[in-house]
């Protein structure tokens, strides 16, 4: 058996001919188990909601600049844009693993569980707004009010953040290589420990992202919102 | 919600497609504003000495010849008129701040959509694709447009609360989003002479800049010192006798997406506005940073735009 056999064939949805919905019908009929089958979708221009909601390990490629809400809700799916992305990509990932080839715009990565997301330009306000287990690693830099009361998960910055990084956050980790303009409410730079720096440099290789670990500093909780002060009632 | 869009053309060879270029941007954004539409135009740059008015009359017999007449007897210039649909076009040999005068006194159920050398601004209540068509968009020719879609938030669906709003001479203001302070700085700027025509939050927006700059500042000037004094949302996109201007609001919730290719640049409320422009697969696209003004203009040296480095801080 050669190798082009074992390979699903690649099916390819041209969106000047199809529908969005006939797309994410046909990639939600995927059972969860079914094999690994391999989607590409053309002529994306800006479209919204593409490959949302996908239960089923399949691998869909996005060719051009895609609109709000690209592969919301993925689980399983491993999903790459060959463009920039509109307003909440991947929001409330569960699963899997989604790729940007350029800049994303705010909120991307909203409100997510799990699974990967690797954002190779920036990304721009409020990136993992919510977060809640979602890895999110951009290579470059990401805008204000990111990890804005990010619960868990870990933030990964290559360039630098914008103002108010981590506002009233959880438990979520941000690490980030570049300047950080300023830090929100109860954010508060912490030590990069071995243990650190190992499980970050996993997450960079994972993301294909190849920077040095050691490079980045690491942000978290200091956790002093987390319980209402009697002292404080006067400023309430 | 509303949309936005702007398209200005560095090639000059494009000119006669602007309209062709731009309809589409403008009828993508329908969604976000199928409520009423309007655009401002840039085209036929008036001699030094002449204006160009766009007035809007919802009433159909009122007779353009004879206001027509009355303004050559009172400006003693040649008028030349155009009717389209609900609008005229004139132009006239007159001053601006005279003729403001004079249709600010006369009880005319006209009203001024535009003045200027450069820009003609049209608009109307009803789907952008419409709109469009009652004001022939696909056949304008000229150098630069805006467009706004508009889904009304803060007051009445009516032809004068549809975007552009004129801004004085040759600068017109389209909005999304929605200023929460609007009617104390309504009250503010009446004291400083402007006279308002709708309950509309984004006219006063467009009336801050006309006072600003009426009071000496630049236009970026006006609109770094817009995001001291105007507290909401607000992506803006201000058109000018020789671009246009881009201002986002520092929280930044409203959308824009901006692209630039040798021969245009383009701005949108949304990318898939400008899906359709050509060249636009390899053309350089970003989102606007939050508080940062954009100025593209025709510079000295050609059809060349630039962006300004945003360190101008209001006076």
């Amino acid at each position: 058996m050669s190798a082009s056999e074992t390979l699903p064939t690649t099916r390819v949805v041209d969106l000047r001919s199809s529908t969005v919905r006939e797309l994410n019908q046909a990639l939600h009929d995927l059972p969860p188990d079914a094999a690994l089958s391999r989607w590409e979708v053309r002529s994306a221009a800006g479209e919204h909601a593409l490959a949302v909601g996908i239960n089923a390990p399949c691998t869909v490629e996005i060719k051009g600049h895609v609109g709000y809400y690209c592969a919301g809700m993925n689980k399983h799916a491993e999903i790459t844009i060959h463009g920039n992305a509109g307003t909440g990509l991947a929001e409330n990932m569960m699963s899997g693993r989604v790729v940007l080839r350029g800049n994303a715009s705010q909120s991307a990565g909203a409100t997510g569980r799990g699974g990967l997301l690797v954002i190779e330009g920036d990304a721009a306000a409020r990136c993992g707004i919510s977060m809640k287990g979602i890895d999110i690693v951009v290579r470059g830099s990401v805008g204000h009010l990111s990890a804005f009361m990010a619960q868990r998960g870990r933030l990964v910055v290559g360039g630098d953040a914008g103002s108010a990084l981590g506002d009233s956050l959880y438990e979520a980790q941000i690490f980030v290589r570049g300047q950080v303009t300023d830090l929100g409410a109860d954010c508060i730079e912490k030590e990069m420990r071995a243990e650190h720096l190992e499980a970050l440099g996993a997450l960079l290789e994972a993301a294909g992202v190849n920077l040095p670990a050691r490079a980045f500093r690491r942000y978290g909780s200091a956790r002093t919102l987390y319980h209402f002060n009697v002292d404080h009632a006067d400023t309430y | 919600m509303c949309g936005i869009v702007g398209l200005y053309l560095k090639n000059p060879a494009l000119n006669d497609q602007l309209g062709a270029l731009f309809e589409p941007m403008l009828l993508e954004m329908t969604q976000r504003g199928p409520d009423s539409s309007g655009f401002a135009i840039y085209r036929d740059l008036q001699p030094e000495a002449r204006l160009k008015l766009v007035l809007q009359c919802a009433d159909n017999d009122f007779s353009w010849p004879e206001l027509a007449a009355e303004l050559t007897r009172t400006f003693a210039t040649d008028v030349d008129f155009k009717v389209v649909h609900t609008h005229c076009l004139i132009s006239m040999a007159a001053e601006e701040a005279a003729v403001r005068r004079y249709f600010a006194r006369a009880s005319l159920p006209c009203a001024v959509v535009s003045i200027g050398r450069h820009i003609e601004i049209y608009k109307e209540v009803g789907l952008p694709q419409q709109v469009a068509g009652l004001f022939n968009l696909r056949e304008a020719r000229g150098s630069h447009a805006i467009g706004h879609t508009r889904m009304a938030t803060e007051s009445a669906v009516t032809t004068a609360g549809s975007h552009p709003f004129s801004t004085g001479s040759d600068l017109c203001l389209v909005h999304n989003g929605s200023l929460s302070n609007h009617n104390r700085l309504r009250r503010k700027l009446e004291k400083a002479g402007a006279v308002f025509r709708t309950d509309n939050d984004s006219e006063v927006a467009a009336q801050y800049l006309d006072v600003q700059m009426r009071q000496g500042a630049s236009l970026e000037q006006a609109l770094y010192a817009a995001l001291d004094d105007l507290d909401g949302f607000f992506t803006f996109t201000v058109g000018t006798s020789d671009g246009f201007a881009v201002l986002r609001d520092p929280i930044a919730c409203k959308p824009a997406v901006m692209a630039e290719t040798a021969d245009w640049v383009a701005m949108a409320s949304e990318y898939r506005a400008l899906a359709g422009l050509p060249g636009v697969e390899t053309a350089r696209v970003w989102e606007p940073e939050p508080a940062t003004v954009y100025v593209w203009e025709q510079s000295g040296r050609g059809r060349t735009a630039s962006k300004r480095a945003p360190e101008v801080v209001a006076a």
